[in-house]
């Protein structure tokens, strides 16, 4: 994963030798979105769980009229299920909207930080012993002065595995 | 790009395409001036534009092209090479407006080699002309150029002007004349961007569900004043979807009109004789499906042509006509549209197609030893799959029906294919009207609300384990008796992983295909009209749901696919399930199981009807009949019925009385017997008597006991004189003579007696083989009944023989089956059958017989 390709997608920040994220957390992890494929930060209320849907899919709920598919992040990067229960068509999650191909998804995270705006200079590659799972979804790794930020995939985290389409 | 440049584009490539279709219609019927005036016309046209607007290049090509065609409309005949010299014009002209829409301008290079060669054709129609000294059309040059100086034309004025106009090669070209006629004189219809047009549509679907909400709110409110604009609103946003939904329909023809000049180049470059068939044009679809489908109709025809139809000399040694025909149809089913495309060539090969499954090792070797012909066929779309030997420039490398499945498979249809080996192919495709707004139940399954289209469900009915309709287990499988019938029960919540096994709820009864079943749920709501939004990509794989939508109330709700949740737990003939794939095989077996109505009557005697003619089954109190004219009789349901006893059975006196009620039209009669033993299904051996004993056709051994098998022929007239003269008076003479070709002598002595009532007259044969004989015999036949349990082979060869005859042009032919399989209706339709009825439904028998609905044979 090339400095180049993050450059792109994160075009919408306008500097050169900066970059641009939305973090959010996951079990303990912070985490970067491009700011540039963060539609927009809602509270998931009332979703539809789908049964017999891959474990990572929460369910559908409604935004402004359009179908999102809700999709767990902690789920999707190995972890435990949250500490509220699951699927729970009450209560109230966070999610970021990601749009794919004119599809929408929303990424349920544990808590949505600020906008960060990084250096360049401070981006690593991912290192080479992560766990594969993790590997796979992640672009690289910023050094922040007291925590690290992994850098999403966010396409490698909406390419779920699917059982072999009926 | 210019504005006018584009203008011209669109138009000419639709004109383009009109005249495509129209010339290869005119080789057929080169006598026809009106495709000739037509295309004549339409080339005209794109000629004037290209000459308004400076495009030298197709200009000149356009001219030559029509100067040959000015020589057929003064009556030069049609050869063939200069239809093909045409139509490669056409293709050329293609070619530079290709570029033009790429380039803006006219491609560099010139097109004289073909421009000559239209020029030949064009000087040798016109010595074919001069030899024969026709004096051509008379021009009329006032209405010319009456029609020139008011700029405005009606069409039957251009039409004049058309045959008045020069034609290019006499004189130089007048363009006044050309442009005044170049301006189309169409209905009042508007350009309008595709995308604008899905715009509207998003809007409108967003509209339906905020009226929803507002329905919704409105439901739990009690404001008068509200109600009424309420009320308003919701018919205008009905009347405006309905609008909406109609632009967005297109007849599927304009998805087909490139197939005639496919195939007659294919039978051009095959040197086969191919007669192309469309059936059912104005058929209307989304005009989004009818994108979608375009592509595998093309090469499913392209397919029949290169692989299917024989070369002429071997169907001549065949016995078929030398011209190979593909038919391709389309017609409205229920909310669905199918489009079948059938051809009389050579068939598939099964064995060819086993053996390379086997070589590919698509499946176990013991297991597709195994499989059913119709499995062993949609082996056919699985991926690069090609029995073809040698692959041909048009078709055979493999690529090409896993494409169309997947085609299909995308917006939600259904393909089948069935074969006769020698006899041809049918593919089916059965797709969504559309795929936008559909009518839904709402459903709660614990406590997850679910939408099930409208369109499959036949009736609710509400289960209680205490009451009537309770849900009985046969090895822990679901059932419901309904209306003495079996109907197999799913759990809503069992295919979805839950394992709540309720007792009370509603039954939601379903019809898929030829198939029913209920599905279980909890609670039904109301019926909504709801915006069908496709699946997310992520849960497109899960078989029972086939969208989602949003409900009145905001909540998303999913949409139960009914063929899904079948195809889930094996109720259809689906991919997997192997022991109900094997229906069309195990056909034979099971076609000689009757469903009896056994009863007692008379001292300790058994006798037995089918229940299939049976209507209702009654127990009556003995003081409610009353007696007139020497009969006895019942007012029931607000008429007199006349109650016969059965011989042997004294009519009650008190008590209760059990009645076996038949109904024919408005004739309605009871059978007092002394008491109904059970209903039996079971493989009958009838031994019929050799003298018809009173009321008896014969004896068959039923639960091990000897039953005498009641003859209603016997009966029914007791009850109405008229009933076995059927009404003579007004509907005998007008019925139609039907042939009842029936080997079991059972079944033939039960369906005459009640053909004949319903004011028929009727031929029969136990054998198939003297069938034709019989048909020849009577001119008059209006329809044979032919059962397909015994030999359905048979049947097809005696439809085929029987339809090749032009005097039985009119002929229904109906089949009969215990079971038809839709591969049953499949090859059905393919021999030419109207219609395929189960063998005891005789209501759906006589309909068919009496009406002249329109039936398979459209679909073949």
């Amino acid at each position: 994963m090339s400095t180049q390709a993050t450059r792109d997608e994160s075009g919408a920040a306008g500097f050169e030798d900066s970059l641009d994220y939305v973090t959010v957390t996951v079990g303990e992890q912070l985490l970067g979105l491009p700011i540039g494929r963060v539609q927009d930060v809602f509270i998931a209320t009332r979703i539809t769980p789908v049964p017999l849907a891959p474990r990572e899919i929460v369910g559908l709920l409604n935004l402004r009229g359009r179908i999102v598919t809700a999709i767990c992040m902690r789920q999707r990067m190995g972890r435990s299920a949250a500490p509220a229960p699951e699927g729970c068509a009450d209560c109230e999650l966070v999610a970021v909207g990601i749009d794919q191909g004119g599809e929408a998804f929303a990424l349920i995270v544990d808590k949505v930080g600020e906008v960060m705006r990084l250096e360049r200079s401070t981006f690593e590659p991912v290192p080479i012993h992560l766990d594969s799972g993790w590997a796979g979804l992640a672009k690289g790794i910023h050094r922040l002065e007291d925590r690290l930020l992994v850098v999403l995939d966010v396409d490698a985290i909406l390419r779920i595995e699917l059982p072999v389409a009926a | 790009m210019d504005e006018l440049l584009q203008e011209f584009l669109s138009e000419t490539g639709e004109h383009l395409d009109t005249v495509d279709r129209e010339l290869v219609r005119f080789e057929q019927e080169p006598n026809n001036t009106d495709i000739l005036r037509n295309i004549f016309r339409l080339v005209h046209t794109v000629k004037g534009t290209c000459g308004f607007i400076g495009l030298p290049r197709l200009e000149a090509l356009t001219h030559a092209a029509e100067s040959v065609m000015g020589q057929f409309r003064d009556g030069a005949s049609v050869s063939s090479t200069a239809v093909t010299a045409i139509l490669e014009t056409i293709d050329q002209i293609k070619e530079i407006m290709a570029e033009l829409t790429e380039k803006g301008q006219e491609p560099p290079g010139n097109d004289d080699a073909l421009i000559g060669e239209l020029r030949a054709l064009a000087a040798k129609a016109s010595q074919e002309l001069s030899a024969k000294e026709e004096p051509g059309v008379p021009l009329d040059p006032v209405a010319a150029y009456l029609a020139k100086s008011t700029g405005e034309s009606r069409p039957d004025e251009l039409d004049l002007i058309f045959r008045a106009a020069p034609s290019p090669l006499d004189k130089p070209r007048a363009p006044g004349a050309e442009e005044a006629a170049a301006r189309p004189v169409g209905p009042a219809t508007l350009r309008v961007n595709v995308d604008t047009l899905e715009h509207l549509m998003t809007m409108v679907s967003e509209l339906v569900l905020t009226r929803n909400q507002l329905l919704e709110i409105s439901r739990q409110q009690e404001d008068a004043g509200l109600k009424a604009p309420l009320q308003r609103l919701s018919l205008i946003t009905a009347e405006l979807q309905d609008g909406v939904m109609k632009t967005r329909m297109q007849p599927i023809g304009n998805a087909w009109s490139k197939l005639p000049r496919i195939v007659r180049d294919l039978s051009t470059d095959l040197d086969k004789k191919i007669e192309l068939v469309l059936e059912g044009e104005d058929t209307e679809l989304d005009r989004q499906i009818l994108e979608l489908i375009k592509d595998p109709l093309t090469h499913m025809v392209r397919n029949c042509a290169d692989h299917a139809i024989e070369e002429p000399a071997e169907r001549l040694a065949l016995g078929k006509p030398e011209a190979g025909t593909i038919r391709v149809s389309a017609y409205h089913e229920g909310g669905s549209v199918t489009i079948a495309i059938a051809d009389d060539g050579r068939g598939m090969d099964v064995a060819r197609i086993r053996r390379k499954a086997t070589q590919l090792a698509l499946a176990g070797e013991a297991e597709i030893e195994k499989m059913s012909e119709a499995q062993i066929l949609r082996f056919v779309f699985h991926p690069g799959f090609s029995t073809a030997e040698d692959v041909t420039a048009i078709s055979g490398r493999g690529v090409g029906m896993d494409v169309v499945k997947v085609n299909v498979d995308a917006i939600g249809g259904v393909v089948d294919i069935a074969s006769i080996a020698g006899t041809g192919t049918a593919i089916t495709i059965k797709i969504p009207l559309t795929l936008a707004i559909v009518s839904a139940l709402i459903v709660a399954s614990g406590e997850q609300r679910f939408a099930i289209p409208q369109a499959v469900v036949r009736e609710l009915v509400r289960v209680k384990a205490s009451s009537e309709h309770r849900i009985e287990r046969i090895n822990d499988s679901p059932v419901l008796r309904l209306r003495d019938r079996l109907l197999p029960i799913i759990a809503l919540a069992g295919v979805m992983g839950r394992s709540a096994m309720v007792e009370d709820g509603f039954i939601v009864v379903t019809q898929v295909g030829e198939r029913q079943f209920g599905i279980l749920v909890d609670s039904v709501f109301h019926t909504e009209e709801i915006v069908v939004k496709p699946m997310s990509t992520k849960l497109r794989h899960i078989p029972l749901f086939s969208g989602n939508t949003i409900l009145g109330d905001g909540a998303v709700v999913l949409i139960v696919d009914p063929n899904g949740v079948a195809r889930l737990v094996g109720a259809l003939p689906g991919s997997q399930e192997a022991p109900h794939s094997n229906a069309a095989g195990d056909v034979a077996p099971a076609a000689e199981r009757t469903t009896m109505l056994v009863f007692r009557a008379g001292a300790d005697q058994l006798k037995a009807v089918p229940l299939s003619l049976v209507t209702r089954l009654e127990e009556v109190d003995a003081g409610l009949f009353e007696s007139g004219g020497g009969r006895t009789l019942l007012n029931y349901r607000g008429k007199l019925m006349p109650i016969v006893p059965v011989e042997g059975v004294e009519v009650r006196e008190s008590g209760l009385q059990p009645l076996v009620i038949f109904s024919e039209g408005d004739l309605t009669m009871a059978l007092a017997v002394d008491a109904i033993v059970d209903i039996v299904e079971e493989a009958l051996d009838i031994e019929m008597l050799a003298m018809a004993e009173q009321g008896v056709v014969g004896s068959a051994i039923i639960r091990g006991r000897a039953t005498e098998i009641l003859d209603l022929a016997h009966y029914l007239p007791k009850a109405n004189a008229n009933w076995l003269r059927g009404r003579r008076d007004d509907t005998l003479a007008s019925g139609p003579h039907v042939l009842l070709i029936e080997p079991s002598d059972f079944l033939r002595e039960m369906l005459v007696p009640v053909l004949r009532a319903s004011g028929m007259r009727v031929s029969q044969s136990a054998d198939i083989a003297l069938a034709a004989g019989i048909a020849a015999g009577h001119a008059d036949l209006g329809a044979i009944v032919l059962d397909l349990d015994r030999d359905p082979e048979a049947g097809f060869a005696l439809a085929g023989r029987l339809r090749a005859e032009a005097k039985h042009a009119g002929l229904r032919i109906i089949g009969l089956s215990t079971l038809p399989t839709p591969e049953l209706h499949v090859a059905a339709s393919l021999a030419r059958f109207d219609e395929v009825v189960t063998k005891f439904d005789r209501r759906a028998l006589i309909a068919e017989l009496t009406e002249s609905r329109p039936g398979l044979r459209q679909a073949a």
